[in-house]
């Protein structure tokens, strides 16, 4: 009824403001910033879920810093001042994270696309070896990601390819063989798996088989993923589990204009072969307020969102917006307090995080589109019984997709969204009791 | 002179056989006609006709090439070097010091030697998994290829990669790659980077990607022919036709075996790959041609290989050893050099034996030499999976995949 509808995924589409950023300097966590309705949650619990005014009415929020802006999670601020939150350790890369909200410089609204745009037009500008190709990319892409960028640098640079993932990957990987950035587009993940030889037998294996001699470090393969609403069997997919078992490359998903600029910077400045996977329903649907300034995210790090005590949920990319309403429904009607963690790279993955994380809270949840049985959750689930068997206090859930081609007319019901996340919270922290 | 099998040679034309036969059959005098040794013994003038075949092209290689006598004794030393090398793998292999997988190259030797003669080292070379004697024609040494066999620290990629990827990086050699037809698309990128990085006014270095007549097939190949001819990339696709995929005649595997017409509007040259001087030319040639920027050439090379597909094929179940011991008696492409010069004048046949009797030995101090390196260290089996720095920051692999701690655990190596 109203209240489903409300928070039905389609209908999340026209949200598409976003919250200003006032965090507090004492936070270096970018909370997620992203879906509506918004609703202080500490402040009532009668609430309209319809109201898309209540980014003013959230008056309270202005006044103390550190209780603002963030209307989905309450916090205490002790531990939402945890320095980096993630104790330290670092699995992958020692690269910081920065700090977008003491980045200098102003800070400009724009939704996902201008963001992966802007970010290519400082990679070519900053590096004269980079290429930017694919198909269809001249006039700007099916996404309008790649808009303008021919203009500005010209058609040795920025240029169409034939309909030839193999030959894509593969030139890419030749290209970059020499020391140079070779930044490439399939045009949906889907087609990504007749270029899968090349990513697993030459992209992932080309420094490892050399002895160091030679790497393709300057591949980046952009790529939409996930399901938009009306994709179907082959503009729906989300391939990161298979792309996870190609060990020498990176797999990377943002979750939003802020993020996927960070992690596009730093996948086409890595010196390893990166597969990103860009949400593709978030194209225009996210708004954020992204700095100009440029930023690096670091790889192989996830990010708290949001600190909690009762269950760790994991997602990644488009799912992170699911799983923030139903961490907020689990919070406002049940009051449950969760920690929603977003991986962001998918291989090589930070698993000491959400070790740290369901040390705290005992229970764990992965939620993401691709099908159950040997997605990328399956791993997650795996490492984490087995490092932290003794901390749980319930099994681990995983709410994903349904092993089946994804279809068309069942997306809706296919698609694991937040009444079966919630369901799984419920679940999970009601085992014990 | 070229020595050829008549009857294995159905598309060539029978004039041009007839011509070389002729040569062959009237003996040494008719066979060099310009600057023979009278004229020097230094240097002397090949005939080649009838040793290339054109498609789609206007021009030709020469028919002539002029040779002196040091650089044809190299070609022999680095063609003797790589038989011994060769054989000694094939004896090493079956006294199981080296294990897995082994292509041997033995009886295509003109085609590495004669290619990397005719390139300069800026240009790009990757090739498929028969790449022993490529690594040797690209500057390797026999220490290392072998030390690589054996799993030793000596080795190429210090045993990472094993028989099917030599890679060099100083000597610009981009390797052997395990998967059939899996170079080409990489070699186009490397042809890509050539045209890139090419100076304005001056050729662009060539790239050539090396496989074999049962990869010709390959989607991918088709892929990458029509990038590079649709951005006229200087590469070169460089079919090793030995006749053979795996155990596949030529016949049975693919619908139209003139690999060097596959490119159809793409310009295409087959070589008689047992002559290097063809070789060395044709090569020359080629270069030339796709450095010019008038896009990618297709060559074929008409080769044979000895051994089978590889250690655990016998080679002899899917052809005679008639044909085997035919080919190497009348076009083995060593016997082929060694006549060459001792019919210039370069050599007496007493200094190729003395010659031949030094490469021996030197193999097998090499092979010495190689076995005595000591073995890679465990701990390196995760090295180089990612990058170890990157933009100065440092990165390391998670722990949570690496081994266990070898003093807390039962496993000892």
């Amino acid at each position: 009824m109203r209240f489903h509808r409300s928070l039905h995924l389609q209908s999340s589409r026209m949200m598409t403001r976003s919250f200003a950023s006032t965090t507090t300097t004492t936070r270096s966590i970018r909370p997620i910033k992203l879906l509506r309705p918004c609703i202080s949650s500490s402040k009532c619990s009668n609430v309209s879920k319809r109201s898309l005014s209540t980014r003013t009415s959230a008056s309270s929020s202005s006044s103390s810093p550190s209780t603002h802006s963030n209307d989905y999670w309450t916090e205490d601020s002790q531990s939402m001042s945890d320095s980096m939150g993630q104790n330290g350790a670092f699995p992958f890369s020692s690269l910081p994270e920065p700090n977008i909200d003491t980045l200098p410089g102003p800070k400009t609204s724009m939704n996902l696309f201008t963001a992966i745009n802007r970010t290519l037009d400082t990679a070519l500008a900053s590096d004269p070896s980079a290429i930017l190709f694919g198909q269809d990319v001249a006039f700007g892409g099916v996404f309008r990601c790649t808009t303008g960028l021919r203009e500005k640098y010209g058609k040795h640079r920025v240029f169409n390819t034939p309909l030839t993932e193999v030959g894509i990957a593969g030139m890419a990987i030749g290209y970059a063989a020499t020391d140079s950035t070779a930044i490439g587009e399939i045009q949906f993940a889907d087609y990504i798996f007749p270029a899968f030889d090349q990513i697993t037998n030459e992209m992932a294996k080309f420094r490892y088989r050399s002895g160091n001699q030679w790497h393709c470090g300057g591949v980046t393969l952009r790529m939409p993923y996930g399901a938009v609403g009306h994709g179907g069997h082959y503009h729906s997919q989300s391939p990161e589990g298979f792309l996870a078992a190609c060990h020498g490359i990176v797999v990377v998903i943002p979750r939003g204009p802020i993020s996927a600029k960070g992690l596009l910077l730093s996948s086409i400045r890595s010196k390893d072969p990166v597969v990103i996977l860009e949400p593709k329903a978030l194209y225009r649907a996210a708004v954020e307020d992204v700095p100009d300034a440029e930023y690096e995210i670091p790889l192989g790090k996830a990010e708290i969102l949001q600190h909690g005590t009762d269950v760790t949920i994991v997602g990644w990319g488009a799912q992170l917006r699911t799983l923030a309403k139903a961490c907020h429904m689990a919070k406002s009607k049940y009051g449950i307090s969760t920690e929603l963690i977003d991986l962001r790279t998918i291989l090589p993955w930070d698993v000491h995080t959400i070790e740290q994380s369901v040390k705290k809270t005992g229970k764990l949840i992965v939620s993401h589109e691709a099908p159950v049985t040997c997605g990328f959750g399956a791993e997650i689930v795996a490492t984490l019984q087995e490092r932290c068997f003794l901390s749980l206090e319930a099994p681990i859930r995983r709410v994903c997709g349904y092993d089946t081609p994804f279809p068309l007319i069942f997306e809706k019901q296919y698609l694991p969204d937040e009444y079966k996340n919630l369901e799984a919270i419920l679940d999970v922290v009601g085992y014990a009791k | 002179m070229f020595s050829i099998a008549r009857h294995k040679f159905k598309s060539v034309p029978a004039n041009k056989l007839a011509c070389a036969l002729a040569k062959l059959q009237g003996g040494k005098s008719c066979q060099f006609l310009a600057g023979t040794r009278a004229m020097s013994s230094e240097s002397a003038t090949f005939d080649l006709t009838g040793s290339f075949e054109m498609h789609n092209l206007d021009t030709a290689p020469s028919n002539e090439i002029t040779m002196t006598k040091d650089e044809l004794l190299s070609h022999f030393r680095l063609m003797y070097t790589m038989r011994r090398m060769e054989i000694t793998c094939d004896n090493e292999y079956k006294a199981r010091n080296i294990r897995g997988f082994c292509h041997l190259y033995d009886g295509q030797e003109a085609v590495a030697t004669g290619i990397n003669a005719a390139f300069d080292p800026e240009d790009s070379w990757i090739t498929s998994y028969r790449c022993h004697c490529i690594a040797l024609a690209r500057g390797g040494n026999v220490a290392a290829v072998l030390a690589e066999l054996f799993g030793n620290a000596g080795g190429l990629t210090k045993g990472k990669g094993g028989s099917m990827h030599f890679y060099s990086k100083e000597n610009n050699f981009f390797g052997g790659q395990g998967i059939v037809g899996a170079q080409v698309p990489v070699g186009t990128g490397l042809a890509f980077a050539n045209k890139y990085n090419a100076k304005p006014g001056e050729k662009m270095n060539v790239a050539i990607a090396c496989y074999g007549d049962g990869a010709a097939n390959q989607g991918q190949i088709w892929e990458s022919a029509n990038m590079a001819s649709l951005w006229k990339l200087p590469m070169i696709f460089c079919i090793e036709n030995n006749r053979y995929g795996m155990g596949t005649s030529i016949d049975r595997h693919s619908s139209h075996s003139d690999y060097y017409k596959m490119g159809n509007h793409i310009p295409g040259i087959r070589i008689d790959g047992m002559n290097v001087l063809a070789v060395k030319e044709g090569m020359r040639f080629v270069k030339d041609f796709c450095g010019s920027g008038n896009g990618p050439m297709y060559v074929e090379m008409m080769t044979y290989r000895y051994h089978g597909h590889s250690m655990s094929d016998p080679g002899t179940t899917y052809r005679n050893r008639e044909e085997i011991a035919f080919t190497r008696s009348t076009r083995d492409p060593l016997e082929f050099v060694k006549k060459t010069l001792i019919d210039a004048g370069f050599a007496e046949a007493e200094e190729i034996k003395a010659i031949e009797k030094e490469i021996r030995k030197e193999v097998q101090n090499e092979v010495q030499k190689a076995k005595e390196f000591p073995p890679v260290e465990l701990n390196q089996l995760f090295d180089y999976v990612y990058a170890a720095e990157c933009n100065g920051y440092k990165q390391e692999y998670p722990e949570h995949i690496r081994m266990p701690d070898y003093a807390k655990s039962f496993w000892r190596s």
